[in-house]
C-alpha cells in the first residue's frame, strides 16, 4: 500500500501523446523528487567521506569532487586514527555510557508520560508545562551545582568510584545526569503519543479487570512502538555524540572516557591533525547508524489496525 | 562564586521511596537497598582508600601529538619518583576547569595556554602560592626575571604561576627561494620592510598573506598578533604595559597610530594582502601559508608565531625548513625600543598543595623536563639552561635565540587582558580588516569595553 | 588498536544492560504491588506519584533546582552580592547593536523563523513523500545520517561546504564551486553580511542552513512515526470517497498529525533558542551572528561572569514562555475532544 498513491490506476493514453508524457511524468515525478532531495541532502556527507580518503594536502588545494582526476586515494586517515586512539576501550566506554543513559530516561519517561496522559492528579498540566519549559535550560548552567553536589555531598568523583573496584560504577553519575537532561523530551514526546491512543482501549481493558501494569505493558507500550523507537534513537545518539557532559562528570581519563572524548583528542590544541577528524567522524557514526537501521523496522503502519472503531 | 551553597539538590534516587504518604513501603525499599547500599558502601570505602600516596592529577590542553610530547616529558619523572601522573587533556579548558574548580573537584595542577584564566583563579584564592613549592633561587638563576614576574599577577610577592614552554610571536615567514629569484633582501629596518612591501606590490603580487579565522572561542586572535607587535615596537614597553592593564585608552594617539600602522601593512582596502578582506577573514589561520608556497607565489610574507611551521609541512609535505621557509624578526619600528618581542607561553598553577604536585611542578621548571619537549619540536624552553643545540632544526634554534636574547620581552597583550576586553579587541580587529575607515568607532567601542571589563575582573 | 578490552568487559556490559532495566521494572512492579494494598479510595491519589515520581526527582535535581539557582544568580554578581537588575541592564544596553540585542535578534527572528519553519515543513514533506515509496527505509536512513554526526564533524563538513578562495582561484568549497560554475563571484558565506550590516541575513542563514541540515532527520523521524500511527483504513476510506491526495493530506493526515507537529515544532523552537554548536565552531558569534547560548557560554566560561551568563539564560527561558502557553491550549483542546 505504500505505493498506492503513485500507482493509482489511470486511463492509458496513446504512446508519446502529450497525455502519455504527463502520465509518465506523474508516475515518476515522486521518485525524481524523493531521490533528488535525498541525494542533495547527502552531498555534504559524501564530501566528507571522499575527503577522508584523500591525502590531506590535496584537500587543501582541490575540491573533493575532483577525486577521480587524478585518482588519489589513501587509507592514511583511517590507519592513523586506529593507531593513535584507543578505540577498543573507547567504544566499550561509550556503550557503558550510552546504553543505560538511554534506557533510564526512556523507561522512567514512559512511566511518567503514562501518568501525565491517562491519570488525574493535582497540578498535572502545570507540572507538564514546567517539564517542557525545562527543555530550554542551558545545560552548562547545571554543571556546577550538580557536580558540586556529587563531589561534596555524595563523594562521587571518578577516582572514588573507580577505587571501589565495582565495574561500571564510575559512569553512574553520568547515567543519572543524562537521564535528568533527557527526561523532559522523553516525557513530552511519549505523553503526546500516549494521549493520542483511543480511550475505548483502556475502558474495555478495565472492564476486563486488567490492572494499571497490564494496561501499560500490554496495551500502551506495544501500541507506541514507533514513538518509543524514535525516542530511543534520539536519546541514544545524543548521548553517544555528547562530549561536554561526559568531560564534566567523568572526565577525560582513558579508562572512562567515551569515544567522543577520545576522538576529540586526535587534534592538537591548535587544531593540527584535523584531517583525522574526517575519518574519526565515520568511526563514531557507525554505531548510531546501526541503532537507527535496526530500529527502523518498528516504524510500520498498522500497529493500531483494528483497534479503532470505525 | 557559585550557587552551590544556596541550593542543595535532593537525593537523585530514593526520594520516591521516602514519600511518607505511601504508607508501608519497607518491601519496596528492601528491593532497592542492596543495590543502592552497595553503591554507597562502596563509595564510602573508596573515599577512604583514594588517598593514593603516589599520584597527581593534571589538566592541560595538549592533545594529539602534543599529548605524546607531554607524556614523554612525564616519563622520566614517573620513573624517578614512582608518582603516577593522571593526565586529562581537553580543548575546552575554560569550561572544564571553571566547572571543576567551582564544584570543588579541581585537578592538582593545570597548565593553560594563556595565563588570564589562572590569574582569575589566583584572584579568587583557588590556587596555592608556589614560592615554597619550587626552589626560588634555582628558578631565578635558570629563568629570566620577566617570566617570574609574569607569574606574580597579583603583585603581592607571591608566585602563582610558573612557565614551562614558550613561543615567539611576530616572526615574518618567507620562502627564501622566492626572495632570491626576485632579488629581494631581508629587511633590517622598518623602512626597508615598507620599501620591500611596495616593491613587491608594484610587481603585481600582494606582499602579504594574512588569515585570521580559527573558529571556537578565539576567532580572530591571529589579527591581534600584528597589533601587539606594533604597539610594543612603536610605542614601547611602558605604553604596552599600561595598555594591557587597562590604563591606556584605545583612542589614545599611541594605540590609534598602532592600528594605523597595521593599516599600512593591510594597504588601502586591504590591497596589500592576498585575496583582500574576504580571504583574510574566511581563511583558517593554519592555512595562511599555502598561497605563499604556490608557484608562482601568491604572496611573499606572513606574520605568525614559531609554531606555524607544522602547519606548513602538513599542508605541503615536501617543504623543508630553512630552504623552503624561514623567517626574520619583525624589524624595530622605533629604534629606541629595539629588540622588543612579544612572547607567549604555557603557564602552570597548583590547586591542591600535595607533595606529589610540588614535586611535579618543581620538575617542570627544570632544564631536564623542558629539554624533552624541545627536542621533540614545537616548543621553546623557558629555562635558560636548555642548550640551543637541543633544538631539532635551525629555525627553532633561531627562534630560541631570539627568546634568549630579547631585551624587552613582553607577554602576549590580549592573552593578559580580561576576557571581555580580549574578545572585544579580536572583534574590533575583524571589523577593522573588514573596513579600515571604521577605526574611530571601533576604538571608541573598545574604550567603552575597557571601562567595564577591568572593573568586573 | 586493541579490541580485547571490549571482549574482556562484556560481562560488565551485560550486567548493566540487563540490570538497569530490571531495577526499573522492579520499581514499577513493586510500586503497583504496594498501591494495590492501599484502600480503594487512596489508590488514585497515590498511584500517579509512583509513576511520575522518579522522573520528577531526576528533573528537579538536574534541571529545576539549577534553573532556580540561575534565576537567583542573575540578580547577583560573582561575589554573590545582590545587584538588582544590573546584569539584565547590561544585556539590554545600547539598542539595537549593544548588549545582547544582536543575539536576541538572531535567535527570536532569524533562527526561530527560518530554522523552525523550514525544518518542520521539510520534515513533514519528507515524511509524507517517503511514505509513498518502496525504498522508504533507504532514503530515510540517508536523510537521518547527519543526525548521527557529532557537532564537531558537522562543523568540519560545513567549513568544507562554505570554504572560500578568491575569485579566479580553485574553489575547494562545494557551494562556491557551484556558484562560480555559474560565473558568479565566490561568496564568503560566513562573513558576508548581505543585505546590510544591520540586517545581515546571508551569514546567519548560512549558519542556520548547517543547523537545519543536522536536525531535519529528527523532525522527519518523529513525524514519520506519527504518520504511521494514522490508521490505514481512514486514508483508504477518504480515497474511496474520491478525495484527491492533497485533500487527503489536508483533511485527514494533517489534522491527525497536529499534536505531533506541535510537539516537534515546540522542540524545534527550543532548539532554535538554544542554538550553539554551529555558531561556536564556525563564527564565534562574529560578524553579527551571535546567539544567546553562545553569549551565555562566553560569559560563563571565557569571561567567568556568572551573573551575566545567568541573565542571558533567563532571557532564553522567558522566550520559551509563549510556546508553553500555546502548548497548554493545545493539550487542553485534545483533552476536550476525548
Amino acid at each position: 500500500m505504500t505505493v498506492a498513491a503513485a500507482a493509482q490506476p489511470s486511463a492509458v493514453a496513446a504512446r508519446f501523446s502529450p497525455g502519455w508524457i504527463s502520465q509518465l511524468l506523474q508516475r515518476y515525478i515522486l521518485h525524481i523528487v524523493v531521490i533528488g532531495l535525498t541525494v542533495g541532502w547527502t552531498l555534504p556527507t559524501i564530501g566528507l567521506l571522499v575527503s577522508s580518503f584523500r591525502p590531506f594536502a590535496l584537500t587543501k588545494t582541490s575540491g573533493w569532487w575532483t577525486v577521480l582526476t587524478p585518482l588519489q586515494f589513501t587509507f592514511q586517515n583511517y590507519t592513523d586514527v586506529l593507531a593513535q586512539s584507543n578505540l577498543g576501550q573507547a567504544f566499550f566506554n561509550s556503550f557503558m555510557v550510552s546504553i543505560p543513559a538511554t534506557v533510564i530516561p526512556v523507561t522512567i519517561g514512559a512511566f511518567a508520560a503514562y501518568a501525565f496522559a491517562w491519570m488525574k492528579f493535582p497540578a498535572r498540566n502545570w507540572i507538564f508545562l514546567a517539564l517542557v519549559g525545562l527543555l530550554a535550560v542551558p545545560l552548562q548552567l547545571t554543571f556546577i551545582p550538580v557536580l558540586s553536589f556529587y563531589v561534596n555531598q555524595l563523594h562521587w568523583t571518578t577516582s572514588n568510584l573507580e577505587a571501589t573496584g565495582i565495574p561500571g560504577l564510575p559512569w553512574v553519575p553520568l547515567w543519572l545526569a543524562h537521564a535528568g537532561y533527557g527526561l523532559p523530551f522523553s516525557i513530552y514526546l511519549l505523553a503526546n503519543f500516549f494521549r493520542a491512543l483511543p480511550s475505548d482501549l483502556f475502558e474495555s481493558a478495565e472492564i476486563d479487570g486488567a490492572g494499571t501494569l497490564t494496561v501499560f505493558f500490554r496495551i500502551i507500550l506495544p501500541l507506541s512502538v514507533p514513538a518509543i523507537a524514535s525516542l530511543v534513537i534520539f536519546q541514544f545518539l545524543w548521548v553517544w555524540n555528547d562530549l561536554l557532559v561526559a568531560l564534566i562528570y567523568v572526565g577525560g581519563a582513558p579508562e572512562v572516557a567515551p569515544l567522543t572524548v577520545n576522538l576529540a583528542d586526535l587534534t592538537t590544541s591548535l587544531g593540527q591533525g584535523s584531517n583525522l577528524l574526517t575519518s574519526a567522524a565515520f568511526f563514531s557514526m557507525v554505531v548510531p547508524l546501526i541503532v537507527f537501521l535496526s530500529l527502523q523496522r518498528y516504524f510500520v503502519r498498522g500497529i493500531l489496525a483494528g483497534s479503532v472503531k470505525g | 562564586m557559585g550557587y552551590q551553597n544556596g541550593i542543595s539538590i535532593g537525593p537523585v534516587y530514593g526520594g520516591a521511596t521516602a514519600r511518607p504518604k505511601v504508607g508501608d513501603l519497607t518491601m519496596r525499599v528492601r528491593a532497592l537497598v542492596p543495590v543502592l547500599g552497595a553503591i554507597l558502601v562502596a563509595v564510602a570505602c573508596g573515599t577512604s582508600s583514594s588517598a593514593n600516596a603516589g599520584s597527581v592529577k593534571v589538566i592541560a590542553v595538549w592533545s594529539g601529538q602534543e599529548q605524546a610530547s607531554f607524556m614523554a616529558v612525564l616519563a622520566p619523572f614517573e620513573a624517578q619518583t614512582g608518582i603516577t601522573v593522571q593526565y586529562e587533556s581537553t580543548r575546552d579548558e575554560d569550561a572544564i576547569l571553571r566547572t571543576r574548580v567551582a564544584a570543588g573537584n579541581a585537578p592538582d595542577l593545570a597548565a593553560a595556554p594563556s595565563p588570564s584564566l589562572l590569574t582569575q583563579f589566583a584572584q579568587q584564592g583557588k590556587v596555592r602560592p608556589l614560592n615554597d613549592a619550587v626552589d626560588m633561587s634555582a628558578l631565578s638563576s635558570s629563568t629570566s626575571a620577566g617570566w617570574i614576574k609574569l607569574g606574580e599577577p597579583l603583585n603581592d610577592g607571591k608566585l602563582y604561576q610558573i612557565f614551562s614552554w614558550a613561543a615567539v610571536k611576530g616572526l615574518i615567514w618567507y620562502d627564501p627561494k622566492n626572495f632570491s629569484s626576485k632579488n629581494y633582501t631581508v629587511p633590517k629596518t622598518w623602512d626597508d620592510l615598507m620599501a620591500l612591501q611596495s616593491t613587491i606590490k608594484s610587481s603585481g603580487t600582494p606582499p602579504w598573506c594574512i588569515a585570521v579565522a580559527s573558529g571556537g572561542a578565539a576567532d580572530g586572535w591571529p589579527a591581534s598578533d600584528w597589533l601587539k607587535e606594533i604597539v610594543l615596537s612603536q610605542a614601547g614597553p611602558s605604553v604596552y604595559d599600561n595598555w594591557v592593564a587597562g590604563k591606556q585608552k584605545w583612542t589614545s594617539s599611541e594605540i590609534k597610530s598602532a592600528w594605523q600602522t597595521f593599516g599600512t601593512i593591510l594597504g588601502p582596502n586591504d590591497s596589500n594582502v592576498y585575496g583582500g578582506k574576504n580571504n583574510i577573514l574566511a581563511t583558517q589561520f593554519g592555512d595562511v601559508g599555502t598561497p605563499m608556497f604556490a608557484s608562482p607565489p601568491k604572496c611573499y610574507m606572513l606574520n605568525q608565531a614559531s609554531f606555524i611551521t607544522t602547519f606548513f609541512t602538513s599542508a605541503v609535505p615536501s617543504l623543508q625548513a630553512g630552504t623552503d621557509f624561514t623567517f626574520f624578526p619583525l624589524p624595530d619600528i622605533n629604534t629606541s625600543f629595539s629588540g622588543a618581542h612579544v612572547v607567549a607561553g604555557d603557564s602552570w598553577s597548583m590547586f591542591n598543595d600535595t607533595p606529589q604536585a610540588r614535586q611535579l611542578i618543581k620538575y617542570l621548571t627544570t632544564a631536564q623536563a623542558q629539554d624533552i619537549w624541545v627536542k621533540r619540536g614545537g616548543k621553546l624552553a623557558v629555562n635558560k639552561n636548555v642548550s640551543l643545540d637541543d633544538y631539532p632544526d635551525p629555525l627553532s634554534k633561531l627562534s630560541a635565540q631570539i627568546l634568549v636574547n630579547t631585551q624587552i620581552a613582553k607577554y602576549d597583550a590580549t592573552d593578559n587582558m580580561p576576557a571581555d576586553m580580549r574578545t572585544a579587541a579580536w572583534k574590533g580587529l575583524l571589523k577593522f580588516i573588514g573596513n579600515q575607515s571604521d577605526l574611530d568607532s571601533i576604538l571608541a567601542d573598545l574604550d567603552k569595553t575597557q571601562s567595564t571589563a577591568y572593573a568586573a575582573a | 588498536m586493541d579490541f580485547s578490552v571490549l571482549l574482556q568487559d562484556i560481562p560488565t556490559l551485560l550486567v548493566v544492560i540487563l540490570g538497569v532495566p530490571a531495577i526499573l521494572a522492579a520499581y514499577i512492579v513493586g510500586g503497583e504491588f504496594l498501591v494495590r494494598r492501599l484502600p480503594d479510595k487512596n489508590r488514585p491519589q497515590v498511584r500517579p506519584w509512583i509513576w511520575v515520581g522518579p522522573a520528577l526527582i531526576l528533573v528537579t535535581g538536574y534541571l529545576l533546582l539549577p534553573a532556580l539557582g540561575t534565576i537567583q544568580q542573575s540578580f547577583q554578581n560573582n561575589e554573590g552580592v545582590w545587584v538588582g537588575f544590573n546584569n539584565y541592564a547590561s544585556q539590554f544596553a545600547d539598542f539595537p547593536t549593544g548588549g545582547a540585542w544582536i543575539a536576541i535578534r538572531n535567535n527570536v527572528i532569524f533562527w526561530l523563523i527560518f530554522y523552525t519553519l523550514f525544518t518542520l515543513a521539510f520534515g513533514l514533506v519528507l515524511a509524507v513523500l517517503f511514505d509513498r515509496v518502496r525504498y522508504e527505509s533507504a532514503v530515510k536512513s540517508l536523510i537521518f545520517m547527519p543526525m548521527a554526526i557529532s557537532s564537531v564533524a558537522l562543523g568540519i563538513i560545513w567549513i568544507f561546504m562554505y570554504s572560500y578562495a578568491p575569485p579566479g582561484e580553485t574553489q575547494i568549497g562545494t557551494l562556491n564551486a557551484i556558484v562560480t560554475f555559474f560565473h558568479h563571484d565566490p561568496v564568503v558565506w560566513l562573513q558576508d553580511q548581505w543585505p546590510s550590516e544591520n540586517f545581515n541575513l546571508l551569514n546567519n542563514l548560512a549558519l542556520i542552513g548547517a543547523a537545519i541540515w543536522g536536525i531535519t532527520g529528527f523532525a522527519m523521524v518523529i513525524l514519520s512515526a506519527a504518520l504511521k500511527g494514522i490508521p490505514g483504513e481512514l486514508l483508504e476510506a477518504a480515497r474511496v470517497d474520491g478525495a484527491g491526495e492533497f485533500t487527503v493530506f489536508q483533511r485527514v493526515i494533517f489534522p491527525l498529525m497536529m499534536p505531533t507537529i506541535v510537539v516537534v515544532g515546540t522542540t524545534l523552537v527550543i532548539f532554535a533558542l538554544k542554538a550553539f554548536d554551529v555558531v561556536y565552531v564556525m563564527t564565534s558569534g562574529n560578524y553579527n551572528t551571535d546567539v544567546l547560548a553562545f553569549r551565555m557560554y562566553h560569559q560563563l566560561y571565557t569571561a567567568g561572569n556568572n551573573g551575566h551568563a545567568s541573565a542571558v539564560a533567563v532571557i532564553l527561558l522567558i522566550a520559551v514562555v509563549p510556546v508553553l502557553i500555546f502548548n497548554l491550549r493545545q493539550f487542553r483542546a485534545v483533552e476536550a475532544r476525548r
